[in-house]
């Protein structure tokens, strides 16, 4: 919640599940703790279906030869993802993702570090109508300034260079990374700051030495949820890149849905190539999402 | 702050310590800090919406540079009284956000509640039925176009076990594409008001359950009680947040239905995005942008207001 900076998890400890004893049945009925077995495995395993015949239908035709109707992705091909790495250049798009992707990353990492040490650490005068002003921008929809923005960049020249997306997902991403960055901070006691102070450390250096390495379960969520945007993200692309081989995953994906006769082969081995980078990251934050990082999720 | 700047220019002891409690700091520290951020927010969100604001009183249009100027309010008034396409997008769009939020909420409260609990496989559960989640607007939609093609679709498959005919699309068929569209939304949207409760969820005091469990209260008067009060604030931001950002993207209708079949599906953004890039019509999209971010900030305040945001006995 952005309101309530206190709840965002300490990131010293990412508040490990404690692995209870699974305690077998007790007579005593405790509350939405103990609910009967079935009452939670049938409405999650409905779910679940719900969940992975999607995943599983895009697996299927991106392993399945052009044509087939089985059920079961075999004899399994590659066929699929060969075609649209190179044929459809979804190498070049794949590369390009990946530049704009981590760009966007160390921007609104370092960006919103320094921005939400200041609103952690220090009472000054704007500081209550710069919150206000992130918390604003989160109603501000990114699509209807498209044409603002294409202006702006058209000024700076900027129309065709990656660096254009960058700037517009970084300016998008920040005001939840900093609001979240600043709720990490404030759970770093003050005092650990003091005291390296008082052994010769300047701000910077107690910052590096002391407060940083606390917060790199933190901003290893703010950065992961940084990339995943900028990765999945498309309007942007689609509007400030016009040249083919500037292009990003995304929209190469609409480019494939959008032809004329739709190859389903290639569209569902696009779609894994451009899902890919995403479930490594989200295997790898996995831990941290449910306690630091759930405030970060409002975009969606 | 003005603690440490008052002992910054206090002047040095005479004699040298190895270090301070509050080490110099310049008294324009925090703004620097805040600089990077401030500026490119001021140049790239501030600036374009004053821009937007600008363009809606004038006719701007590239493809038809001899009517461009001062307009007035023309704009306002040709969506007001003549442009039946704006009330029609509207609707949908008021129709598309309590559908959905609605729906995600419900099923989005109903999945943290499980996975809260203590079973066998609870992590692997979380993380599979969490997964969706990750996966992005153009993804979803390309994965749904799968699902819902017409030769190939689960419409075959479903046809093979007798229910529905072949050939069928549900995405080109006014009177399906609506649910299509989502269930697509859904699939998506749902993990994500799960993790936002479960995480509130985790905050809530075991003792007041049993505290409640002596009083003898049964677990449906324990929700209604302790569990949904307690999720109060969190339910009420995440709904506003998602309300805009449903309301607001595009992603998914762009390219799940473009907007078809017949307009059928499209949001007023989307109205707003074609008028603009594919007319070319920047004055009037601009007029359209305006009244789309009245609507959302008036929505915004009285459901602060409503909902007393904040306030209350917690």
């Amino acid at each position: 919640m952005i309101t309530k900076d206190a709840e965002i998890s300490a990131p010293v400890v990412p508040a490990p599940e404690p692995a209870a004893p699974q305690q077998w049945p007790r007579k005593t009925r405790r509350a939405w703790d103990e609910a009967p077995r079935w009452q939670i495995y049938l409405p999650l395993g409905s779910y679940l279906l719900f969940t992975l015949i999607p995943f599983y239908w895009i697996l299927l035709f991106a392993l399945r030869p052009a044509g087939s109707t089985s059920l079961v992705p075999w004899p399994m091909t590659f066929e699929h993802f060969e075609k649209v790495w190179t044929e459809r250049s979804f190498g070049t798009y794949f590369q390009n993702s990946v530049l704009i992707g981590v760009a966007t990353l160390v921007m609104t990492t370092v960006i919103a570090l320094a921005g939400g040490y200041a609103l952690a650490r220090f009472d000054f005068r704007v500081k209550r109508g710069f919150l206000l002003a992130l918390l604003c921008s989160q109603f501000v929809p990114g699509a209807l300034l498209l044409v603002p923005l294409f202006q702006i960049f058209a000024k700076l020249q900027m129309i065709n260079s990656l660096g254009s997306v960058v700037i517009a997902e970084t300016v998008f991403q920040l005001p939840l990374s900093m609001i979240l960055i600043s709720g990490f901070i404030r759970n770093v006691p003050y005092s650990l700051e003091e005291a390296a102070w008082v052994d010769g450390c300047n701000r910077f250096t107690a910052f590096r030495i002391v407060v940083l390495p606390l917060l790199r379960p933190g901003l290893i969520a703010v950065g992961s949820f940084a990339f995943v945007h900028a990765w999945n993200h498309f309007l942007f692309a689609l509007m400030f890149l016009s040249n083919q081989d500037k292009q990003t995953i995304p929209v190469g994906l609409n480019t494939l849905m959008s032809a004329d006769s739709v190859d389903l082969g290639a569209l569902a081995a696009g779609g894994i190539i451009a899902a890919v980078p995403v479930v490594v990251v989200f295997a790898f934050i996995q831990k941290w999402l449910i306690t630091g990082f759930s405030a970060g999720a409002v975009k969606g | 702050m003005a603690q440490a700047a008052a002992v910054a220019k206090q002047p040095a002891p005479p004699r040298r310590r190895r270090g301070s409690a509050t080490p110099r700091t310049l008294p324009y520290l925090p703004y620097l800090l805040i600089a990077p951020a401030g500026l490119l927010m001021l140049g790239f969100i501030a600036y374009p919406v004053l821009s937007v604001f600008y363009y809606s009183l004038r006719n701007f249009n590239p493809t038809k540079p001899w009517r461009n100027g001062y307009a007035g309010f023309d704009n306002f008034v040709q969506i007001f009284t003549k442009d039946t396409q704006f009330w029609d997008t509207l609707t949908f769009s008021a129709k598309w956000v309590v559908v959905e939020v609605g729906l995600q909420l419900l099923f989005g409260l109903a999945l943290a509640l499980i996975v809260n609990q203590t079973f066998v496989g609870r992590a692997l559960g979380r993380a599979l039925v969490f997964s969706p989640w990750a996966v992005s607007g153009v993804l979803t939609s390309a994965i749904w176009v799968l699902l819902y093609n017409s030769q190939t679709g689960i419409t075959r498959y479903l046809a093979d076990m007798g229910v529905g005919e072949y050939g069928t699309s549900w995405l080109s068929d006014t009177s399906t594409v609506f649910p299509a569209a989502v269930i697509a939304d859904l699939w998506r949207g749902v993990p994500f008001f799960a993790i936002l409760i479960l995480a509130d969820l985790q905050s809530v005091s075991k003792d007041l359950y049993e505290a409640a469990e002596v009083d003898g209260a049964g677990r449906l008067r324990q929700f209604f009680h302790i569990t949904l009060p307690h999720l109060k604030d969190a339910i009420v931001l995440s709904t506003l947040l998602r309300a805009v950002w449903e309301f607001n993207n595009v992603d998914l209708l762009y390219t799940l239905t473009g907007g078809g079949p017949a307009g059928e599906t499209t949001t007023l953004p989307l109205y707003i995005a074609n008028t603009s890039v594919d007319a070319h019509n920047f004055g009037y999209a601009s007029a359209l942008t305006t009244v789309a971010f009245t609507i959302l900030l008036f929505f915004s305040i009285v459901y602060l207001r409503l909902s007393k945001f904040g306030g209350g006995d917690k």
